[in-house]
């Protein structure tokens, strides 16, 4: 299948816009007073974490449209589906990012920092949303379990997020995490620059890889129809054979 | 440069991550539509 | 409606009387979890005192799976799911119908665990009032998001696997808020437990008002 003029678009300024910010963030940005080189892995784990959070985002949203009687339709179901899993690939590389930095920074790869920690349960939530995408039955049937599955799992990050950072605060007034300095180096000119243009290039590829997962999963949802059709055509050639037989 | 190791890691498994997943898409969608007949091969978008 | 669902409650809670699977099947497994703990932390060095309120709130969440699918597999036999919705009973009666059974349940669990945990770990009991309080909230919470999560994995091939993959990490605040809660009960800081109480309330009141509404487009789905 070919993919339209404007998907191509999309997906080049998507691969310049990475390769510029690969130049800007390994090369041209200066280092961080008190991080040195490690800082540059700021310009592509800030950029990933707000994918996440939009890729969820388009989950629950696309979820709650389908819920919604007016707007009921198979569509939402798939969007939701094709945003969940580019935001669980994309939770992955935040969690890996973010504990090669924290390697780098604190000397550890984990630390039950508030952030680390409701990411790594959010993870988990999606990754399960997903295995039961993959559970079958009833097309519509299907769909409802998996809108209600996604709201419930969003509706609760608020509450994973306060509790985490509440039992961090009240429990370790001393870690070893310096949260000034990671999450906030000196950022000024190029650098605030630089991430910005990293989150504009993630959300070109994100909008890109949407578009194509959707499609997939469209094909997807073709080809099983196409199946079951083929299936009971056979089923019905070969009851129409018994039949004609003397 | 400092971290350097950590840096290439980090970059390295990033990119690689999403250009494989994007790459598994693109593979999935040609062998998908490949058996459709062309009449239902359109999958627009949205 | 809230006459429903106390009729629903009311039914759950005789299939499991007659059955007796809770009280043969799951609070020995609940005593089990307890002795399996004390092999695992060494009970010498007072770890295990000191464990003590995680420990028994990761039990009560083992045994809260057992029953949120015992209460589902019970309405999968038999056609009884069809039953249920041709009932004519509002599917929000059912939600705290079966959701109130679970808690019942859950209760005399905690209360059976809580022993436990005094006889077999060595703690005293302190902050009556905030621990009470604490069970009943978290109760609440547990039992309503199981039963919205146990409804959307009953009848499923792979609910067996698929239903704690799915629950678990929701209610990992439940389990960090009542566990720190109940540690403030038991040494004696009481202040330091109730806002994790009120996050306890939160939760509860959140996933009970989604279950009410969410049960309408779950139930009517086999359709």
């Amino acid at each position: 299948m070919r993919s339209g003029i404007g998907t191509r678009i999309l997906g080049t300024a998507a691969v310049a816009s990475l390769a510029l910010l690969a130049v800007m963030a390994l090369v041209i940005t200066p280092q961080d007073v008190n991080q040195l080189d490690a800082v540059r892995f700021l310009y592509i784990h800030v950029p990933l974490a707000t994918l996440m959070y939009v890729a969820f985002g388009v989950t629950a949203i696309a979820s709650a449209l389908y819920l919604w009687p007016r707007y009921r339709a198979r569509k939402w179901d798939l969007l939701a589906g094709s945003s969940a899993e580019i935001g669980v690939v994309v939770t992955g590389l935040v969690l890996v990012t973010g504990s090669i930095w924290g390697r780098t920074t604190w000397g550890v790869y984990w630390t039950w920092d508030a952030r680390l920690t409701t990411t790594a349960v959010l993870f988990v939530l999606f990754l399960g949303y997903l295995a039961l995408r993959r559970v079958g039955g009833d097309v519509d049937a299907r769909a409802k379990r998996n809108a209600i599955a996604a709201l419930a799992a969003t509706i609760d990050l608020p509450i994973v997020h306060k509790s985490v950072e509440w039992w961090r605060t009240l429990h370790q007034k001393s870690s070893i995490l310096d949260e000034e300095t990671f999450l906030h180096p000196h950022i000024h000119g190029s650098m605030y620059w630089t991430v910005m243009l990293g989150i504009g290039a993630f959300l070109l590829l994100f909008s890109w890889l949407l578009v194509n997962r959707y499609r997939l999963a469209k094909l997807e949802d073709r080809v099983e129809d196409e199946g079951l059709e083929r299936a009971i055509a056979e089923r019905r050639a070969e009851a129409d054979a018994m039949t004609g037989a003397p | 440069m400092t971290d350097v190791g950590y840096l290439v890691a980090g970059y390295g498994i990033t990119f690689a991550v999403l250009a494989s997943y994007a790459a598994w898409i693109v593979s999935k969608k040609r062998a998908l539509a490949r058996e459709l007949p062309p009449e239902e091969r359109d999958s627009r978008w949205p | 409606m809230l006459r429903d669902a106390a009729v629903m409650a009311g039914k759950d809670l005789r299939i499991e009387l007659r059955s007796r699977v809770a009280t043969n099947q799951v609070a020995p497994f609940a005593v089990l979890v307890l002795i399996l703990f004390a092999f695992a932390l060494d009970p010498d060095r007072g770890v295990l005192a000191r464990a003590a309120a995680g420990l028994f709130w990761v039990a009560v969440l083992f045994c809260a799976l057992l029953a949120i699918q015992r209460a589902f597999a019970v309405e999968a036999s038999d056609g009884a799911r069809d039953n249920l919705r041709l009932s004519g009973l509002d599917p929000a009666a059912i939600f705290l119908g079966k959701a109130g059974a679970i808690a019942g349940e859950l209760a005399l669990l905690e209360v059976i665990l809580g022993a436990g945990v005094v006889i077999l770990y060595d703690r005293s009991l302190h902050g009556p009032v905030l621990l009470v309080v604490t069970c009943v909230l978290a109760t609440i919470g547990l039992a309503a998001s199981g039963t919205v999560y146990g409804a959307l994995a009953a009848g499923l091939r792979v609910r067996e696997t698929l239903l704690p993959l799915l629950l678990l990490p929701v209610v990992a605040p439940v389990l960090l808020a009542a566990t720190r809660a109940s540690e403030a009960a038991l040494g004696g800081t009481t202040g330091d437990g109730w806002p994790w109480v009120r996050l306890l309330g939160v939760f509860a009141v959140i996933y009970v008002a989604f279950g009410v509404v969410a049960f309408a487009p779950l139930l009517e789905e086999s359709s």
